[in-house]
């Protein structure tokens, strides 16, 4: 586009049009069409009929402002009944809605039937300034900048320039504080850790009540947490805790379960438990389709084989859902042989 | 100001208003203002109307958030729910979903306007939408628009942010795992994920923090900018005038339209009055968002089926549309791609959007300002390209219910993925050059009217017994719609003084743009086919039917 762009300052002035053809005989613009007056503007009958009309509205719109100002009061919820919030509700909704619409249908339908609907024409402008705006303009910044020495005086400008930069620089420090200082921990490390640790035992979500392994049945999913985490209060980071702990164990005949010889001994008798959280973007695998023995991410729809590993079969998700390895105490209660062996739920940069 | 004889009449609205007048005039020199807007011209069309759908919806959020704040407390401490709605009382919950709770269940009208506040939110953000394809479709982005537009695209982005972090407030379910997502997306970014997670959280999601830093971004500086930008859009709008459409005596140097006082004043005003009363009336009959049948946040229960606010859908949608088992490794850090793609096929896509003005400008070298809307026919690729961008969100919107359609249609879950995903590849394709062709055969049907007149619908009976239809010519007020629009044609690449041939890309992409066009009917051509209806009449000797009137055979 050599021919539009480059060829200097006065060329800009009358703006290109491009690859745009313009017809040396166009059809000729037939000019505004002569107006058609309407109903309201020839027949008074019609015109009074619309004033009627136009009152009327407002005048139901009154009405119904009261009305929902009654219905504040007609309507109560204090006898924390739900039908009586229902109808609270809908009452006063419905008699602001009615307000609100009235006046507005009110307001158009009298801009469109008695007010004038003559057509005005008004030129429009090149939106860029006068040449002799523009040229003040430029003459006001070069005044400026002579009085200044803003151009000239180049070791100050710099240095103001460093200086408004690095001012910034303290004021993105502060927002370190977002996170607490935590010289054990840095956020990788916490996402490598959760509460389960060697002895620490499987318990239902949310009662927190052990399990035996003689209850866990063929077929039945478990919500799992561990025992120190039900109790915990908020203050004390139990949804965070819970957030990494959560986990969903089920129990198939061993023989269905393809195991690695080093996991050989994770599963109990055919029970395994696997981390809840999905390793797509942290939603409760939640879903347990019990005949095919896959797990089902509500988000997403990511699917884990129980019975392999929990490898991912289908959808978004890349990693295996990490093992937890269980084994039962000597009263038959299911407990933790230690923490995952690898982070759980989402991956992230630095998870190896 | 007035002389002594005026001084005896009563000033226009009488004295009072006449005195208040001169003091602010004295004091602001507001007159300069209203005289400037009093009696400006807007043209009207009803696709005008859109963008005023999102004003005025945005004004409803406003006025029912801020009622909503004074009841509404943006924390994360634990308490024990205690108010009207006997199946909560007991529960553990953040005072943040107690307080939501509060004022649902215990606040007359506190539900009609916590729900009124949802409904104009996705209100808001949809009539943002719909404005947005009404100015795509017919051009307005163009010169001098093009800042506007990304203006405008900035409140669109905005408009869903604030509507998801209101969404993330109540602390139920639903929000915390709308946020679980957003945590484990953020932690999928390379390098800084972890920490950048870490620091909005405050520590390890979820933390206790979360709420109370989207409120204020929800209510303090996200307005802020939200408003601070309508007011710029706005007078950015009557700077540049609004455009209008072709029509008989519109140019490109005029608008045509009606006074904004006083047929704007009650037309937008009561639109206002519609739009708020519509609102309630859905607020007061339809449910959104129970958080009550939700529950307080706990990461471990979900229920299957559930779906975020629509305009995150897309978002959601892509994530479900990922290819699987595209991680990999590179010195030990990892890139997890089933976050990653979904993540960058968004950024472009709706930076294409943004800069989709400018895109054009280039293409066709076009510097002139534009003031007439086309029509999205004539305009074909242009059409094209924003038709398959729509497919293109939609399909993945589409997507954030993939469990939905196959559970109410018995697919499966995995067909349904499959499908959408060659949908949302091969569909937009399909879309492109499907819709290029329709604006190219709408044109022609066009052409065919100015040039050969309308079908009738009448059938004659000619004397040698063959039967036609009776062809009639458009007025020609009617007939100048159709011809008002200029074309371009593709750029070809020439030497220049070096004799080296610059531009070849540029000439390229132009002569995709430009390629497949129609030329606009000239006047000869018109008048040509004037005289053939003229003649068409006389041969016809039709008597009964005074009117001029052409069939096609005759041409």
């Amino acid at each position: 586009m050599e021919h539009d762009d480059s060829k200097g300052a006065v060329k800009a002035y009358e703006p290109s049009s491009g690859l745009a053809v313009s017809i040396d005989d166009p059809v000729q613009n037939p000019g505004l069409p002569p107006h058609h007056p309407r109903i309201t503007d020839v027949d008074p009958k019609a015109a009074k009929r619309a004033e009627r009309t136009i009152y009327t509205l407002f005048y139901v719109s009154v009405a119904a402002s009261l009305w929902a100002v009654a219905a504040y009061m007609l309507f109560p919820i204090e006898d924390m009944e739900f039908i009586s919030i229902r109808r609270n509700n809908l009452f006063i909704g419905l008699g602001i809605a009615l307000a609100l619409l009235a006046i507005g249908i009110g307001a158009i339908h009298w801009s469109k039937t008695l007010m004038s609907d003559k057509e005005y024409v008004e030129e429009r402008h090149t939106t860029r300034g006068s040449d002799e705006t523009r040229a003040a303009v430029v003459e006001s910044f070069r005044t400026a900048n002579e009085e200044s020495g803003f151009g000239r005086r180049k070791m100050i400008r710099n240095s103001l320039f460093a200086a408004l930069v690095a001012s910034i620089i303290p004021g993105i420090t502060l927002f370190r504080g977002l996170a607490p200082h935590d010289a054990e921990n840095s956020p990788v490390d916490l996402l490598k850790q959760t509460m389960w640790k060697k002895g620490e035992y499987l318990t239902r979500d949310p009662s927190g009540t052990r399990i035996r392994a003689s209850d866990v049945t063929l077929g039945s999913a478990f919500h799992v947490i561990p025992e120190s985490l039900a109790g915990m209060p908020h203050e004390e980071g139990m949804l965070n805790e819970k957030a990494k702990a959560m986990v969903l164990m089920v129990r198939m005949r061993p023989e269905q379960l393809i195991e690695r010889e080093e996991r050989k001994d994770w599963s109990y008798d055919g029970i395994v438990a696997y981390s809840k959280v999905c390793t797509h973007v942290g939603c409760p695998v939640a879903l347990y389709e019990q005949h095919t023995h896959h797990l089902l991410c509500p988000c997403h729809q990511s699917q884990f084989d129980v019975t392999d590993e929990a490898k991912v079969i289908f959808g978004p998700a890349s990693r295996p859902l990490p093992q937890l390895p269980i084994a039962v105490d000597d009263e038959g209660y299911l407990i933790a042989q230690s923490d995952f062996t690898e982070p759980v739920g989402p991956s992230f940069w630095e998870i190896h | 100001m007035s002389t002594a004889t005026e001084e005896k009449k009563a000033p226009l609205g009488g004295r009072f208003v006449g005195a208040t007048a001169n003091y602010l005039d004295e004091r602001t020199s507001l007159s300069g203002l209203v005289k400037a807007l009093g009696r400006k011209v807007f043209p009207d069309h009803w696709s005008f109307m859109l963008g005023e759908i999102a004003l005025w919806s945005f004004v409803v959020v406003l006025i029912s958030g801020t009622f909503l704040t004074f009841f509404f407390q943006a924390s994360m401490v634990e308490t024990h729910y205690t108010g009207a709605y006997a199946p909560m009382r007991g529960i553990p919950m953040s005072v943040a979903m107690e307080s939501t709770l509060h004022i649902s269940f215990d606040l007359r009208g506190g539900l009609l306007v916590r729900q009124l506040h949802h409904w104009a939110a996705l209100t808001f953000v949809a009539g943002i939408g719909v404005h947005m394809l009404r100015v795509f479709f017919t051009g307005a982005f163009r010169k001098p628009r093009e800042l506007n537009w990304v203006v405008g695209f900035v409140l669109f982005v905005l408009a869903m942010a604030e509507g998801f972090t209101g969404y993330s407030l109540p602390d139920d379910v639903l929000s915390g795992n709308g946020l679980r997502i957003i945590d484990g997306m953020l932690k999928a970014v390379p390098v800084a994920g972890p920490w950048i997670s870490y620091l909005l959280f405050g520590g390890e999601f979820p933390g206790d923090a979360i709420v109370g830093r989207l409120y204020t971004l929800h209510i303090l500086i996200l307005p802020l900018i939200v408003i601070a930008l309508i007011a710029v859009h706005l007078v950015l709008m009557i700077v540049n005038k609004h455009t209008q459409f072709a029509g008989p005596g519109r140019t490109n140097k005029n608008v045509v339209g009606y006074p904004m006082m006083p047929v704007y004043m009650s037309k937008m005003g009561g639109f206002f009055f519609i739009v708020f009363g519509a609102l309630v009336l859905i607020a007061s009959l339809v449910q959104i968002n129970p958080i009550w049948g939700y529950g307080p946040y706990d990461p471990s229960p979900v229920s299957a089926g559930t779906q975020p606010d629509w305009y995150i859908g897309f978002a959601d949608g892509a994530l479900r549309l990922a290819p699987p088992h595209l991680d990999f490794t590179i010195f030990g850090k990892v890139y997890p791609m089933g976050v990653l793609i979904p993540l960058i096929v968004l950024v472009v896509f709706i930076i294409l959007v943004a800069i989709y003005p400018f895109i054009e400008a280039w293409v066709t070298g076009d510097k002139r300002e534009h003031h007439i809307a086309q029509r999205p026919r004539n305009a074909a690729t242009r059409t094209a390209i924003g038709a398959a961008g729509v497919w293109f969100y939609a399909i993945l919107w589409a997507a954030a219910s993939s469990d939905l359609i196959a559970t109410h249609f018995r697919l499966t879950m995995e067909g349904v993925i499959h499908a959408l995903q060659f949908l949302l590849i091969g569909g937009t394709v399909f879309v492109y050059f499907l819709t290029k062709r329709i604006c190219i055969a709408l044109q022609k049907k066009d052409r065919e009217i100015v040039l050969h007149g309308y079908e009738s619908g009448r059938i004659v009976r000619l004397p040698g017994g063959e039967y036609q239809e009776v062809h009639k010519p458009v007025n020609e007020y009617e007939r100048w719609k159709l011809v008002a629009d200029e074309t371009f044609e593709p750029l070809v690449p020439r030497p220049n003084d070096q004799g080296k041939i610059k531009g070849r890309f540029r000439a390229s992409v132009s002569r995709w743009f430009f390629e497949d066009r129609l030329q606009p009917v000239t006047n000869a051509e018109y008048q040509a086919a004037l005289e053939h209806q003229k003649h068409a009449l006389h041969e016809h000797g039709d008597g009964e039917h005074a009117e001029i009137e052409s069939d096609d055979s005759k041409h």
